[in-house]
């Protein structure tokens, strides 16, 4: 066998006592950078890079270490968004939905440990994933031209009306403010500027991590001033740390579902973590229908998304190693470390690397079992965050927030940009305008007009070119049947619960 | 265990690599997000600077995404004009932006370009099973029926990409070339996937973003734009050969703040000549796809002025700017 052999390679070179204390190293303070609202895995691996240069780690030793941060901001992530509301990076979005809820209803320890074993079974089945299928499914990104991009946003968007509101109409909107947003900027056809006013800094849009955390860590800390410190988001009480099997052996479909689900997202590329956890929730809120109860903080809405964005996160890896076309942030990150370290990831770095290849897929196996470790018994060092006052907290996330911010980019102007998102969260909130489908409309509007105006030079402005390939209209069947469907069913259902505080 | 000693190192690590910088002499600005080709420029430079003791401490790398470029040069111009341990990575998208004016009014003399030391060849690529089989096939494709061609590339419409193709189809005598279909794409990677993926029938860009792709069989490279056959892909044509007398290359290179003295100027020259001599960079080049281009100090300077005077005029012609 192959792989085997390939894979006792892999094991020999990140078996290490060396590469073993790396990797538990990087899963721990990955997990507190992804836990850290407004740090999220890219940043935080952007971070660390310098480390790996000063203490002269080999391009193995390098890899094992980033990777472990990227593997443990993605389980990190969902803590933040369970135990705050405010996901701990921008994947982590969609577990809010539920995990929130679930927290507030007494149940935040299990909640956390169902969605550390998500994690796990995401992240896990997606290293398999890599392992197994990295050169067949490399090949999958040839299938996907402009239109086939299009049709898949487009279905993204049209399954987003209802989500995080049980009012469609202020889920268009929101949706449409973020689209908007993701008009300012260089437009990349023509090379002409719109919405920036001649600014500089405006030039290649807005970061839509500037716009998360303004969104919503900002925005939580004009709340808490607003309350005088009374009655602030953190009233979670949490009893006792138990594993929670029945929730466990009750979402294991819905775990592998999500799994394949986020896996596929992941390695289209561009389409990311985020897509990636995104599908896999509204996937298992059709399958599950009205009465799965999505969004009142059901086991399911935890796991979901989780094993959804973990998988998704493997999954970016694919194209990075096997195209060096990243598939998401963090990946770019990554990509740039490999390329400093003179390896360049392409069809041939599983021929020409193998020991650098196999020895990242072991070392992310080991990961794994490290971050499962971490993250479910020692769940409760991490609820101890919640005995910290919000008085200390708040300003604390602030704090951190305008650090992370600032490392991105280093302009000041993105900080008074944050705090301008921070100003208008606190408003949409203020009018139950649903603050998801902004993000999800910055994150995805600028990628979905690319592709537009991609295909629509290719095919000279005739618009049937959309619906050229039986993947297309696969994507538009189902993008429509998306938006049509809760229209009819609304009456005959009833409505979900909207996520408020 | 609790947040206030999680903080506590989570600020270690963040203060850990701080500190490394602190007692650094050289900053290089790579302008882009890690990753790029600018990037590469500041960390390889820097790095074999240190490594063969050109300078006594490391360089420290600082990345200053924003506008294409645009955002570090303002920069530069506006606070570091006079700031002589500062090293900016630049190519010829900095160059191409410039002659576009696409830094919002900034011109290429408020900065002092001190020199290239590799370039990354043009090249111009067909899927492997593609119905081209040179580059003449392609253009009298495009001068047939422009619209039976698509090309895809790295850089926005307007870049130095898509005016690669433009400039060869210029030399065969096809002057409507707004006609011609261009997509931009997210780098060259991508423009690979999508010709491969039968998107677009062509793909624009450089050589060291094509490197795996070839040795997988991927695809073909039809022309090289350089004036000789690139050292190790001798099998691949120039476009000079097949007729087209183009000469695009990606030179990597680095400006400097206007305001240091010529001395200044001149050593830093002389620290990249000292890297451009050394075996390690001969290494980083082969490794990357690029090939020798060395130009520093005055001869560079007159070499950029050309090339911008030259790109803007051409941009006009092209309609690409008024």
């Amino acid at each position: 066998m192959d792989i085997l052999s390939n894979l006792a390679l892999g094991f020999s070179v990140a078996l290490s006592p060396y590469t073993l204390m790396l990797a538990i190293i990087g899963c721990f303070l990955g997990t507190i950078i992804g836990a850290l609202p407004g740090l999220g895995p890219s940043n935080g691996v952007a971070i660390l890079i310098p480390i790996t240069f000063t203490l002269g780690l080999d391009a193995t030793a390098a890899l094992v270490l980033m990777t472990s941060v990227y593997y443990g901001a993605m389980y990190g992530g969902r803590i933040s968004s369970i135990l705050l509301n405010i996901p701990g990076d921008e994947p982590a979005l969609m577990t809010t939905l539920d995990g929130y809820p679930m927290a507030k209803a007494g149940r935040a320890g299990d909640a956390l440990v169902l969605s550390g074993v998500a994690s796990f079974v995401g992240a896990f089945l997606a290293t398999i994933g890599l392992m197994l299928l990295a050169p067949v499914l490399a090949r999958v990104a040839f299938l996907f031209g402009p239109a086939e991009y299009f049709a898949l946003y487009l279905l993204a968007f049209c399954t987003l009306g209802g989500m995080a509101s049980n009012n469609q109409a202020k889920s268009a909107i929101a949706a449409c403010i973020g689209l908007g947003i993701a008009m300012i900027g260089v437009d990349s056809s023509s090379g002409l500027p719109r919405l920036t006013g001649g600014n500089l800094h405006l030039f290649d849009g807005i970061d839509f991590l500037v716009a998360i955390v303004g969104l919503f860590a900002i925005a939580e800390v004009f709340f808490f001033i607003e309350s005088h410190g009374k009655g602030s988001a953190i009233g979670v009480v949490l009893d006792k740390v138990r594993i929670p099997w029945k929730d466990i052996v009750a979402t294991r479909w819905t775990m592998l579902r999500a799994s394949l689900v986020g896996f596929i997202a992941g390695v289209l590329p561009g389409a990311g973590a985020s897509l990636g956890s995104f599908m896999a929730y509204m996937s298992e809120k059709s399958i599950a229908g009205e009465k799965g109860g999505f969004g009142t903080g059901v086991a399911k809405g935890v796991a979901a998304p989780e094993a959804g964005n973990n998988s998704a996160a493997g999954g970016a890896l694919v194209p990075m190693l096997t195209l060096g076309v990243p598939g998401s942030g963090t990946t770019a990150v990554l990509l740039a470390l490999l390329m400093t370290l003179n390896i360049t990831p392409g069809p041939t770095l599983f021929r020409e690397n193998p020991d650098v290849v196999w020895g990242l897929i072991a070392s992310l196996l080991i990961a794994n079992i490290v971050l499962l470790l971490m993250n479910v018994p020692m769940v409760k060092i991490f609820v101890k965050v919640l005995t910290v006052p919000a008085w200390v907290l708040l300003p604390g996330v602030t704090m951190i927030s305008f650090v992370g911010i600032y490392s991105l980019s280093g302009s000041y102007f993105d900080l008074l940009l944050m705090i301008g998102f921070g100003v208008l969260g606190y408003f949409l909130r203020k009018l139950d305008v649903p603050t998801v489908p902004v993000i999800l409309g910055i994150l995805l509007g600028g990628n979905m007009e690319d592709a537009l105006r991609r295909a629509m030079t290719l095919s000279d402005g005739d618009a049937t070119y959309l619906f050229s390939s039986w993947i297309a209209i696969g994507l538009w069947v189902a993008a429509f049947a998306g938006f049509i469907a809760p229209m009819f069913l609304r009456n005959l259902l009833k409505k979900p619960q909207a996520v408020t505080d | 265990m609790n947040l206030k000693f999680m903080k506590t190192a989570a600020y270690g690590a963040v203060l850990s690599a701080a500190m490394l910088t602190t007692s650094i002499a050289a900053e290089c600005i790579a302008p882009a997000n890690p990753g790029g080709g600018w990037d590469f420029t500041c960390r390889q430079i820097g790095k074999i600077m240190y490594d063969i003791k050109a300078v006594d401490k490391p360089v420290q790398v600082t990345n200053m995404p924003g506008a294409g470029g645009g955002l570090a040069y303002n920069h530069v111009v506006g606070e570091r004009g006079s700031d002589a341990d500062l090293i900016v990575a630049a190519s010829s998208a900095t160059t191409t932006r410039l002659a576009q004016n696409a830094y919002a009014g900034m011109t290429a003399d408020q900065v002092r370009f001190v020199g290239a030391i590799g370039a990354d060849p043009g090249v111009i690529a067909v899927a492997a099973d593609s119905k081209y089989q040179s580059l003449n096939d392609l253009v009298d494709a495009i001068l047939a029926d422009p619209g039976s061609v698509a090309f895809a590339g790295g850089s926005a419409v307007g870049g130095f990409d898509h005016l690669k193709p433009l400039m060869v189809l210029k030399e065969a005598g096809f002057t409507d070339i707004t006609k011609v279909k261009y997509i931009g794409v997210d780098g060259g990677a991508d423009a690979i996937t999508q010709t491969v993926g039968g998107f677009t029938q062509a793909m624009t860009g450089d050589m060291s973003e094509i490197v795996s792709f070839l040795a997988n069989g991927d695809i073909r490279v039809i022309a090289v734009l350089t004036e000789e056959r690139v050292p190790g892909f001798e099998d691949i044509p120039t476009a000079k050969e097949q007729g087209y007398d183009v000469v695009a290359v990606n030179w990597r290179g680095l400006y400097v703040p206007k305001g240091i003295s010529d001395d200044q100027f001149n050593d830093w020259a002389g620290k990249l000549q000292q890297v451009a001599d050394s075996p390690e960079w001969a290494e980083a080049m082969a490794a990357n796809g690029l090939a020798p281009f060395t130009k520093v100090g005055g001869d560079f300077q007159s070499y950029v002025d050309g090339l911008v005077a030259d790109i803007n005029a051409m941009s006009k012609e092209l309609g690409v700017i008024q």
